[in-house]
């Protein structure tokens, strides 16, 4: 299995403050990878450096190529999605204009309004509401809408941030059932961060764990079931 | 702080009031009289200063109540013959009350809306004052000419009298010493904390039980009384008010003066009346077929090189000076 | 009556005027969500190239392409270069530039072409067909002009991939770059854009008022209440609020208040319509869940 996305002593920061200490993980291609932490231990800040949207050093990738330096922009139109935490929606816009702006730096037309139909079908509460303005949408929708938008791009790697954040269990659990359907029909990799470590690793085939910035744990989502320390600090049995 | 500090403190506080105390007799007349406009701005620029950059509310017609004070100043002064240091508590108290209620349209507009509102305050006091029907009140165009004051005695230091734009220059200072103290000690406490709350979450601010409106409306009015007092100073010591005087372009020197300083920030205020005073006399010796060109230009590389005002710059140096440091208050 | 209708008319011709500043000013705002100053400068220095080029024998509509061509260019420039290093400062440091932008402009107008007050041709001749009693052949030209330019606007914006795209970049700029949208070229062309028509604006005004350095200055208050009035976000709310500030400004002056102080009650009465409705006539209330 070749090794989509690869970093290597990934360092960032937040203006002067420094966040995350020569981070090292590799992602393979169709495979689900989850980045697990407690509260500011710089899960979200590794997406953000994926996307070159804070200050960065250091080795990052993608698809054979270098990503630090990159605009975001740049780093988007090689196959990125990301699904930032708290949704990033275009609230004044509607459902179906939210949709059309994924698929931005696309050419394919005909395709893209096929996959916007294919978004509706996926998740019917949006087809419904496809003219709404996006802000008045309930969290649960917002987010499907959020990783639809982020679907559009037809990208190589999905990167998610704490999708079950602020959600009900029941819409939580539609949610990483639907992740689950893209990962393994569509194909698509993801790069998923979250705060609820047992839905992350029923989902993800590898795991990293972070504590202040750097990579304190590293295997496979059984392994990372099996550790002791884990269950206890992050599983809770 | 360590005793060392301390001692540092008094020191270059002495320096500093013995030459502020010194410095008229230093310089002619003109210079002293700039001096005195320096900080006569200085307390317009701080009463704005506590409405946009302490509590988030723009506005673009402070050269109103700037005017509103000078006005008042001059009619009491002039046609009620009233001693000059009695008209600043009316200008204080007059655009305060102005300012209060200026406050209740603010609360339902925001952001632009706001700027359009006091904009539009800003043209229409010049306006009014040329009415017709309150000429015998205002003088009109021709606006009203005043005498200015005597000091109360006399004598001679470095070789320059105690004249009267020197007297007006210890007043001044002692009145704009006095609202700065005043403005440190009401923002340094809860009612500070209160603003900034406003400014930066209304909505937790308001969940919090922080009275919206009266706070947004009292804050309106305190910034407008601190530019009224100015604006009655300003009328002493230029001994002439007219309508022509106060146009739109005072209110946007005075947000100029703001940002310049910087926002959120006392010691600004300063910084920000020093520029605004002399950096368009710089402009006009560069350049006498387009001296408004160059200021233009100072003003664009000013906000390049300090986005965040003087104080932006002086708070960065002081944050790498001492990292473990609170930021001061007002500061994102 | 027909001095009332006369004062509306009028009113009315003014008010398209208000109207296409106002268009620019919410162009820039729906595509950086900054108002912009030196709108009314840009104008008439855009103006003033026309002039100069027809001074240089080139033909009326030659040299109304080309200045609009220019002043999209302009625009565009301005926004690259002078405004891209303020791109992240907060807004009153952006409103400090505008400013500085819009005395050097004004300087620069009154520089090169000094301030000699400037007859400014226009192309609807006078006793063509379109002429009727109440309306001139001008006014109806440029109110003509605004409606097309308005329905390309329009169109531009809620139809074309471009504009979505400068309307999320404006809302939502982090966002837009994790769409892949350019945030800082859709910036540009929103500045191009408002130029153009203030372009446009500034050559239908010109042949009224007469061209000088300080031709915009008025109207640009007018446009700037004509666009809040309608509603910041509303391009059609532009046009509308235009022409209610104009008939109000024409009305006041002659019957309520006198020419001095129509300018005053005007904006009065508009604050207190956005008391009322704080988004604008036409605007959108934006719905934030708390």
């Amino acid at each position: 299995m070749s090794s989509l996305l690869e970093v290597r002593k990934l360092c960032a920061w937040y203006g002067a403050t420094q966040v995350l200490y020569d981070v090292d993980f590799s992602l393979d291609a169709g495979r689900v990878t989850a980045i697990l932490g407690a509260n500011g231990a710089g899960k979200t800040t590794t997406l953000r450096a994926l996307c070159q949207m804070v200050r960065t050093s250091g080795s990052i990738v993608f698809d054979s190529q270098r990503l630090v330096g990159k605009a975001t922009e740049g780093v988007v139109r090689l196959g990125v999605a990301h699904v930032p935490d708290g949704r990033g929606t275009f609230t004044a816009l509607s459902v179906e204009e939210n949709l059309k702006l994924g698929a931005h730096v696309r050419r394919d037309k005909a395709d893209v309004a096929r996959d916007i139909e294919k978004m509706y079908s996926r998740f019917p509460r949006l087809g419904e509401r496809h003219r709404q303005q996006a802000g008045t949408l309930s969290g649960g929708e917002q987010q499907m809408l959020a990783i639809s938008r982020a679907l559009m791009l037809r990208p190589k790697l999905l990167l998610l941030d704490e999708p079950s954040f602020g959600l009900a269990p029941l819409v939580v659990a539609e949610i990483f059932a639907i992740m689950r359907t893209i990962n393994q029909d569509d194909g698509v990799s993801m790069l998923l961060v979250e705060q609820n470590a047992r839905l992350a690793l029923e989902l993800a085939d590898h795991a990293y764990l972070l504590e202040t910035g750097r990579v304190a744990l590293a295997g496979t989502s059984e392994q990372f079931k099996a550790d002791e320390s884990v269950r206890r600090s992050y599983l809770g049995y | 702080m360590t005793t060392v500090d301390r001692r540092w403190i008094w020191l270059g506080g002495a320096l500093l009031l013995a030459g502020l105390v010194l410095l008229p007799f230093l310089v002619k007349n003109y210079r002293v009289f700039q001096f005195n406009l320096v900080l006569i701005y200085a307390i317009a620029v701080l009463g704005l200063n506590i409405l946009t950059g302490f509590n988030g509310q723009i506005s673009l017609g402070h050269g109103a109540f700037y005017a509103i004070g000078a006005y008042a100043a001059a009619v009491m002064m002039d046609r009620l013959g009233l001693p000059y240091w009695s008209t600043l508590p009316v200008a204080a108290a007059l655009c305060f009350a102005l300012g209060f209620l200026m406050g209740f349209p603010a609360l339902r507009l925001g952001g632009h809306y706001l700027a359009l509102a006091t904009f539009g305050l800003a043209l229409a006091v010049p306006q009014l004052l040329k009415y017709k029907h309150i000429e015998g009140l205002t003088g009109g165009v021709q606006g009203i000419v005043l005498v200015k004051p005597e000091p109360p005695f006399t004598f001679r230091l470095f070789g320059q009298p105690f004249n009267s734009d020197r007297w007006l220059y210890f007043f001044t200072l002692a009145v704009a010493a006095l609202m700065f103290l005043l403005a440190w000690n009401l923002l340094r406490g809860r009612v500070g904390r209160a603003l900034v709350a406003i400014r930066d979450h209304p909505i937790a601010a308001t969940a919090m039980g922080i009275n919206l409106p009266m706070f947004k409306s009292l804050t309106f009015g305190v910034s407008a009384a601190f530019t009224g007092v100015a604006g009655a100073l300003g009328a002493i010591a230029v001994a002439f008010v007219s309508p022509d005087s106060f146009t739109v372009f005072l209110s946007l020197t005075f947000l100029i003066g703001v940002v310049i300083g910087g926002l959120a920030s006392i010691p600004g205020a300063i910084f920000g009346a020093l520029f605004i005073q002399f950096v368009p006399n710089i402009a006009d010796e560069l350049s006498k077929s387009a001296p408004s060109a160059i200021f233009g230009v100072f003003l664009i590389a000013f906000m390049y090189l300090m986005p965040l005002g003087v104080m932006g710059i002086v708070r960065r140096i002081w944050a790498r000076w001492r990292p473990g440091a609170a930021r001061p208050l007002g500061q994102r | 009556m027909e001095g009332v209708l006369h004062q509306i008319f009028s009113g009315l011709a003014n008010g398209c005027i208000y109207g296409s500043v106002a268009l620019a000013l919410v162009m820039i705002y729906q595509s950086t969500h900054h108002i912009n100053f030196a709108q009314g400068e840009l104008a008439t220095f855009s103006t003033f190239i026309a002039w100069a080029l027809m001074q240089a024998g080139w033909p009326y509509w030659a040299a109304f392409g080309a200045t609009v061509a220019i002043s999209f260019v302009a625009g565009l420039a301005i926004q690259r270069i002078i405004l891209r290093p303020v791109e992240r400062a907060p807004v009153l440091t952006n409103v400090i530039v505008f400013i500085g932008l819009l005395v050097i402009v004004n300087a620069l107008s009154g520089w090169i072409f000094e301030h000699t007050i400037k007859a400014f041709p226009s192309p609807f001749p006078q006793k063509s067909m379109l002429a009727t009693r109440f309306f001139s052949a001008h006014e109806l030209g440029s109110a003509a002009v605004m409606v097309c330019v308005l329905l390309a606007l329009y169109a531009f914006f809620r139809f074309t991939p471009v504009g979505l795209a400068m309307r999320a970049a404006a809302q939502n700029p982090e966002s837009a770059r994790l769409v892949g949208i350019r945030v800082s070229w859709m910036l540009g062309v929103g500045w191009g854009l408002a130029a153009a028509i203030g372009a446009v604006a500034g050559m239908m005004v010109a042949p009224i008022v007469f061209l000088d350095p300080n031709m915009m200055s008025g109207i640009l208050l007018y446009g700037f209440a004509a666009a809040l009035l309608g509603g910041v976000d509303n391009p059609w709310g532009a046009v509308i609020g235009g022409l209610i500030v104009g008939v109000l400004e024409n009305l006041l002056g002659a019957y309520v208040i006198g020419t001095e102080l129509k300018l005053t009650v005007a904006l009065v009465l508009i604050v207190g319509v956005l008391t009322l409705k704080p988004s604008g006539l036409f605007g959108k209330p934006v719905v934030t869940r708390v």
